[in-house]
């Protein structure tokens, strides 16, 4: 059972010894430069420095760590070959700008990767381009605007999408100038085609979507709704957060889908660094490619080489090519699973979360609103926990870490009352599977008091988030000029 | 399989399951777009991976193959082995998002760090958890200088990267704020002071400069330009290169309301122009309209020192269409790197990598210029990168490449006034041999 490790960890500042030293200014700077005043980082020695991280990673829960079962995160194992290789300098010390030349093999891992993407989405061009999921989305709507302006259609500003979508979905709308237009979902879970025909109109451009969607659902209605939606002359967009479910079993460019964004930091493997390096590479159908940001990765003969000869691009939005280290790590992932590994993938991503829901669900002690039949992740309430026994889902949450075990997503999506949303990912084995199943039924069956007061077994116990917000403490400056003192023991 | 632990026990799971076969578990899935099998090879092993990858990586130079004097931003710098070491704990780099703070309080605590190290930096009083990169960065600044003042007029200096101009146009059209260029000093390389002055208006929401700006110049007129905007009641937001911070003024000393950057030479590999990270700080009065993560210290319910995500309210899975911006993953671990590096150099490392950096520059440029035929085009001070003019561009980049030397950046065909113009940059990384020999090379071509 995973346990954190517990320091007292001191701020690195707090690490130094306090010296009155001078700053001395480098006079050869013109004065209207010069800095004069001594820059307050600490001076401490590597062995101080390494310490200190070493004793935060222990403070920190990784893949390695234990299950990791967040949903529409999809947290799986990061193969340590793809992070090996990620370093070796001919790829770790390339330059943007370096002659095409001497880029070739670089060149080459883009151009591949575009088109195993391709195969895998049923899209006909990618841009590697987008930094994350949610960038791959503000892309793919630009691309849309880019689209409707071409074709000289000037009147569409709204974006329609259901109540379950990611909460990036309305912001990157938001951010490309697009009303959001938000649709209820059917009693299922499920897109209400109803409420979508009465919503679409001349003036929406896109409709996105993610299949399955947030609570795991398939959208089987998805050919109507492609065509719903082309006919009504807007843009079917695919979120493509939960793409783990269908490789190989189905494909976003067969449904009817315009516009495809992945998560390579989801799918494929790379690791999500604490919040990121990600990578959000958005595919496209032949009649949006022309639109696609530049630099494109084309084949010359036997050469690759950068096109920015693209006038009706979008142009770019990111410095660089794409967080590139995501990308071959991404690259080497498909190489080692193949086509069948990545059926088999997914095929084992849905079996794990069947097996957990059918466990949890029969149980009694959890409800699952909406289809039985899920995809890759399931979400679960804890309504029944609260009315008998006044347990929330985030209690539920918290206790879990006294197991040692990383909780679910909680609270989303929205629709669902007390939501657990579980994603298991193909990474784990049957006795992890087995382990947190046990642990959910043992929590259901604890005294409320016990699980409302958790967690125990942590590094801190429930944390004043609302403090937090009331007066923000965001730095060392702020920490030192609050009256009242906080102790780390 | 590998990864697939479960693969062997398919069966008995299925049974478990009540289904006798996985394609049961997949009948909500209409047959028409069914399909049997993905269009793609079998699967390495590991051993073959990496053969397969050695071949490849053997058609790209790196830097110690072929040494690049490359500017233009992107440079490459020593890396500590104890920063790697850290970004290689699987604890940090495998984990996600910390939005389970009892359980990530070690990641927590270094992106506090993080942040007051660059508020420290910046001369800002709060810095978030970072930005995709410094395009993005400056896209995000003119949305909020937008949301803050509601004016619709961007300012931008002609000196800075054509890539963050395309970015920000693409940040910026969907609130409808147009973006205005101002030239630069054609003399000094410096933005120009009169054509700023007659630029701004009542609809002037924010002006942008960049220090060092792209050409390798430091704007040196901070005072000037911050007296101009808070007459007119506009923000000021400045691009920085941390690692000139050591030495220059902060841009809080030349009241800077808003400070960002690319920081991926803090710690981070040059990774072919990515992974990146968005340096994004503010003053503290415009901490609720701030893009992407921040991280506060609080206590728990004991008491104890805590650390959690916060202000959450601006972010999108709480605000959704509402909120500051879209951005979710973020740039975690190249901020980490940033955060070791920086606690691994301290206060005086910083200044003297600052030195180092800045000679370097002002050396190679000397003995550049000091060979017929190479004259330095801009004359404002520059930092380690610099724009040399010489007789044939062409000629000179084909004949050090055929040498194993990647010259300077070709600017012409971003600034056509430019011709013959190369930006050359330099660090700490390049060794005296790597110098010697451009300096004989462009003696040869002269």
């Amino acid at each position: 059972m995973y346990r954190s490790a517990v320091y007292d960890e001191p701020l690195l500042k707090d690490l130094e010894e306090h010296t009155i030293e001078k700053y001395t200014p480098l006079w050869s700077l013109p004065k209207s430069l010069r800095r004069t005043k001594k820059i307050s980082l600490p001076n401490l020695d590597e062995t101080q420095v390494m310490r200190h991280f070493f004793h935060l990673s222990q403070m920190n829960y990784g893949i390695e760590s234990g299950i990791y079962p967040l949903g529409s995160c999809t947290m799986k194992y990061n193969p340590k070959i793809c992070e090996e290789i990620s370093r070796w300098e001919q790829f770790a010390l390339l330059h943007p700008y370096q002659d095409e030349s001497t880029i070739q093999g670089a060149l080459q891992i883009m151009y591949e990767l575009e088109h195993m993407l391709g195969e895998i989405t049923g899209m006909d061009s990618f841009t590697l381009q987008p930094a994350a999921g949610a960038q791959g989305e503000f892309t793919g709507l630009l691309l849309a605007r880019a689209y409707h302006e071409y074709h000289r259609d000037f009147s569409r500003d709204e974006v329609i999408l259901p109540d379950t979508s990611h909460g990036t979905n309305p912001a990157s709308a938001a951010m490309t100038g697009y009303k959001v237009i938000e649709i209820p979902s059917t009693d299922e879970g499920t897109v209400n085609l109803e409420m979508l025909k009465k919503a679409l109109s001349e003036k929406t451009a896109c409709f996105m979507l993610t299949n399955p969607n947030t609570l795991g659902i398939f959208e089987s209605d998805i050919v109507d709704i492609a065509r719903m939606v082309h006919v009504a002359g807007a843009l079917l967009y695919y979120d493509g957060a939960n793409m783990n479910a269908i490789m190989g079993k189905a494909r976003p460019g067969d449904m009817g889908f315009d516009i495809v964004h992945l998560n390579l930091h989801k799918t494929f493997s790379t690791p999500h660094g604490g919040g990121g390096p990600g990578s959000g590479p958005v595919g496209v159908k032949q009649s949006l490619e022309r639109f696609l940001p530049v630099p494109r990765v084309v084949k010359r003969g036997n050469n690759y080489a950068f096109d920015y000869n693209y006038p009706d691009s979008i142009g770019k939005i990111k410095a660089g090519y794409g967080n590139f280290s995501s990308i071959l790590k991404a690259y080497v992932y498909i190489l080692l699973m193949g086509g069948n590994g990545l059926k088999e993938t997914s095929e084992i991503a849905v079996l794990n979360a069947n097996y957990m829901k059918k466990k949890l669900v029969d149980s009694g002690h959890y409800t699952l609103p909406g289809r039985a039949l899920r995809k890759h992740e399931f979400v679960i309430s804890c309504e029944d926990l609260l009315k008998k026994k006044g347990i929330r889902a985030l209690d539920v949450a918290k206790r879990l870490l006294d197991y040692g075990l990383h909780p679910p997503t909680v609270y989303f999506p929205h629709l669902v009352k007390e939501a657990l949303m579980i994603e298991p990912t193909e990474s784990e084995a049957k006795k992890t599977l087995d382990f947190y199943i046990d642990t959910l039924l043992k929590i259901a069956q604890e005294e409320p008091e016990v699980v409302k007061n958790a967690p125990y077994n942590t590094v801190v116990r429930r944390i004043d988030e609302v403090g937090a917000a009331k007066n923000p403490i965001l730095t060392w400056k702020t920490q030192e000029s609050v009256k009242e003192t906080i102790t780390v023991s | 399989m590998q990864f697939i632990p479960n693969t062997p026990l398919k069966n008995g799971m299925l049974k478990e399951l009540g289904e006798h076969d996985i394609e049961d578990l997949f009948s909500d899935i209409p047959r028409k777009i069914r399909i049997k099998n993905l269009d793609l090879p079998e699967g390495l092993t590991q051993l073959q991976t990496e053969e397969r990858l050695r071949t490849l990586a053997r058609k790209n130079k790196s830097f110690f193959e072929m040494p690049s004097f490359l500017g233009g931003g992107f440079k490459p710098h020593y890396i500590p082995a104890a920063v790697k070491a850290v970004i290689s704990r699987s604890e940090f780099y495998t984990a996600y998002t910390p939005y389970q703070p009892e359980t990530s309080q070690g990641f927590l605590q270094a992106i506090f760090e993080y942040q007051s190290m660059i508020a420290e930096l910046t001369g800002m009083d709060v810095s978030n958890a970072s930005l995709y990169d410094g395009a993005t960065a400056l896209g995000e600044a003119a949305l909020m200088c937008t949301r803050i003042n509601k004016r619709k007029k961007f300012v931008i200096p002609a000196n800075i990267s054509w890539e963050k101009k395309c970015v920000l146009r693409n940040y910026t059209k969907g609130a409808g704020i147009t973006t205005k260029e101002i030239p630069y000093e054609k003399q000094t390389g410096k933005i120009n002071l009169s054509s700023l002055k007659k630029t701004l208006d009542a609809d002037t929401s924010g002006v942008y400069i960049e220090n060092p700006n792209f050409f390798g110049v430091f704007e040196d007129e901070g005072e000037e330009i911050s007296a101009l905007l808070r007459k007119n009641q506009s923000l000021f937001v400045v691009g920085v290169d941390p690692l000139s911070l050591g030495i220059v003024k902060n841009p809080g000393e030349y009241r800077a309301d808003i400070v960002i950057g690319e920081g991926k030479s803090l710690g981070n590999p040059l990774d072919f122009g990515g992974s990146t990270l968005g340096i994004f700080a503010c003053k503290n009065e415009f901490v609720r309209q701030i893009p992407g993560r921040l991280i506060g210290m609080t206590k728990d319910s004991e008491g104890k020192r805590a650390f959690c995500m916060t202000l959450q309210t601006r972010e999108q899975h709480i605000r959704r269409e509402k909120a500051t911006s879209n951005i979710c993953t973020n740039e975690g671990l190249c901020m980490l790197a940033a955060a070791t590096y920086l606690s691994w150099l301290g206060g005086k490392g910083l200044q003297t990598i600052s030195t180092i950096n800045f000679q370097r520059g002002q050396d190679l440029e000397k003995k550049i210029t000091s060979i017929p035929g190479y004259h330095l085009k801009f004359s404002g001070t520059h930092f380690n990168e610099f724009v040399i003019q010489c007789n044939d561009v062409e000629k000179t980049h084909t004949s050090l490449l055929q040498q194993g030397i990647q010259g300077g950046l070709l600017l012409e065909s971003e600034y056509p006034e430019l011709k013959n113009c190369l930006l050359f940059g330099i660090t700490e990384l390049h060794s005296e041999e790597h110098i010697r020999r451009l300096l004989s090379l462009l003696k040869g071509v002269a």
